[in-house]
């Protein structure tokens, strides 16, 4: 349940303004790749890109090739709906549907698949909500909303509700950036146990966390404000944080600018 | 003369450090009293119109020689007067039913529209045009119903009795359009501008997040809509209606005009005839004796009531999705 994303030539849009440019990259299937840089550089916008999620922006517009495995994503009579359903996403801010109880939250994915009976839902919520390591706090709650929830739990809501439809690719925008260091923690360790069965890519701004959780980290950069994102380099993370090979790199981890 | 140091004046005492000192100052003192007046004058006026309205209805309905409640009847002059208000409350009910019926749905189809389906070059505009529905003065919408929809409204009251006449409510034989039923399609035209554009700011307000969330899980725009959209907007949605329907109780010229007021409950919605509380006040008050008037006024006291009521339950219904509404969120 695994695939690998191949990203050739992609250039973004906001209206006129063009926010990344000419990006190219392999993401490997079963690891985490972390994408860090300055703000503005593109990142979670090329993140967006990944699921289709950045045309739904007023004014977004995508130019390029995203292959997964052999089908490009930006093909002629590919619907951008079961991209999404392929390539799930986790938000910066846990977003989980207020008026819904947790149980429904899990199984919203599901529901908009198509018909499950009763039993084999609960069975997958169940599932869902154990991979993301919620079950233990919320079994006796499921019909509870899921809006009372503190902020670290209903994050890992909107994982087990991201993860219940069996995804390719899991996105992750700055998952832990609304957490605190518990929280984080928790979903840190979830994310370890998560590649096992998923393509996981995810931006952040925390250089620790890149380095503690991804397997390979991107690092993007802008000229200047105002000017397009670039990739500037992708490689192993051990590699990226000790002896990365353009210089930009860097001078951005041992915190010289950004 | 006295050469030694004058004496200062409007000099600010220096500084002590101090934080001791009034800790009221007179802006947030005349602010205070203008906001508590405020409130204090609208609950004297609420009191004043209840009591005005009670007074008076009680000196009506103690001469009401029959049952003010159920008799099907409005006679205030004479020595034997007989009145009673159930012609006039079922037909207000009945009359706002309908509209509620027929611009809700419309409204908040209108409503999603302009907010999550339309171009943006067309949504202003549509707006707008809504908008300016509700500027329309209501004897306009009066004159229109008698002389337009009255006569035209003949074709749909006989398919209404071909396909739902065995219900009862839908039998119509020939006649003048001028019944409870075209009242109400004319009241729900009056209501649309009001119910259509609160719903659409409730709809614009809706967190881009929610709405992300269900794009992201691979959600269609409708899904988005049913997923998101709709339970965010629910409790606006409720209130955007009770604004409509406190609208549709009280319309009076726009009911005036197109109804042939008569104190008779028929089975038919399409019957001619019947009235509201509104309408009745307006067409007797001119020339009814003060007993008359006591006894219009006991009528619109019951339709104050009802208005209550009506608020109060969407309130409670709001109340009770309040854990879910995403407020909190």
């Amino acid at each position: 349940m695994a695939k690998r994303i191949d990203v050739s030539g992609l250039n973004a849009y906001y209206g006129a303004h063009k926010a990344i440019d000419d990006i190219s990259m392999t993401i490997e299937p079963r690891s985490v790749t972390a994408f860090i840089g300055p703000s503005g550089c593109g990142k979670s916008t090329f993140l967006r890109t990944l699921n289709r999620m950045h045309e739904v922006t007023p004014g977004g517009r995508v130019e390029g090739k995203v292959m997964l495995d052999d089908e490009n994503l930006y093909g002629s009579g590919v619907d951008p709906v079961a991209v999404r359903r392929t390539v799930g996403m986790v938000f910066q801010r846990p977003n989980p549907f207020p008026t819904m109880s947790i149980f429904d939250n899990v199984a919203a994915g599901l529901r908009l698949n198509g018909s499950y009976k009763k039993s084999r839902l609960k069975d997958i919520v169940e599932k869902s909500l154990i991979g993301a390591n919620l079950w233990n706090e919320v079994k006796d709650r499921l019909n509870k909303p899921g809006s009372g929830l503190s902020g670290g739990q209903q994050q890992r809501l909107c994982i087990a509700r991201a993860i219940a439809v069996e995804p390719q690719v899991l996105l992750m925008d700055e998952p832990c950036s609304a957490l605190d260091p518990i929280s984080t923690l928790a979903i840190e360790d979830l994310i370890g146990e998560l590649k096992e069965r998923f393509t996981i890519v995810i931006v952040t701004h925390n250089m620790q966390q890149a380095a503690r959780v991804s397997d390979r980290t991107a690092f993007f950069n802008l000229a200047a404000v105002g000017k397009p994102g670039k990739l500037i380099e992708i490689d192993e993370t051990e590699r990226i944080f000790s002896n990365p090979s353009v210089q930009a790199t860097e001078d951005y981890i041992s915190g010289r600018f950004g | 003369m006295d050469y030694s140091a004058p004496p200062i004046t409007n000099t600010p005492p220096p500084a002590t450090g101090s934080v001791s000192g009034k800790a009221v100052r007179p802006g947030d003192r005349i602010f205070l009293g203008l906001s508590r007046g405020s409130g204090i004058a609208l609950l004297v006026i609420m009191a004043a119109i209840g009591a005005f309205l009670t007074y008076r209805s009680v000196l009506a309905i103690s001469g009401d020689k029959a049952n003010f409640f159920t008799t099907l009847d409005w006679n205030a002059a004479g020595l034997e007067p007989k009145f009673g208000i159930a012609v006039l409350a079922f037909g207000t009910v009945v009359s706002s039913v309908v509209a509620m019926l027929i611009a809700v749905p419309v409204a908040v189809g209108i409503a999603l529209f302009i907010s999550h389906y339309a171009p943006r070059k067309l949504a202003s505009p549509l707006g707008y045009v809504i908008d300016l529905l509700a500027a329309v003065p209501s004897i306009v919408y009066g004159l229109w119903g008698a002389l337009f929809l009255v006569p035209h409204l003949g074709g749909l009251y006989s398919w209404l009795n071909d396909y739902l006449g065995w219900t009862g409510i839908f039998s119509y034989s020939n006649g003048a359009a001028r019944s409870l039923f075209t009242v109400g399609i004319l009241l729900a035209i009056m209501i649309l501008p009001i119910v259509t554009s609160v719903s659409r700011e409730v709809f614009l307000q809706v967190p881009k997040m929610h709405e992300e969330a269900a794009l992201a899980l691979g959600a269609t725009r409708w899904e988005v809509i049913r997923m998101s959209v709709l339970p965010f907007g629910r409790s606006g949605v409720i209130s955007a209606s009770m604004l409509g329907l406190g609208r549709a109780l009280g319309e009076t010229m726009a009911v005036a005009t197109v109804l042939s007021p008569s104190f008779l409950i028929g089975s038919s919605l399409l019957d001619p005839g019947g009235g509201t509380f509104a309408q009745n006040i307006a067409s007797k008050f001119s020339e009814a004796d003060t007993f008359g008037q006591n006894a219009l006024i006991a009528s619109g006291l019951v339709l104050f009531v009802i208005t209550l009521l009506v608020n109060g339950a969407a309130r409670l219904i709001i109340a009770r999705r309040k854990e879910y509404s995403g407020a909190a969120a």
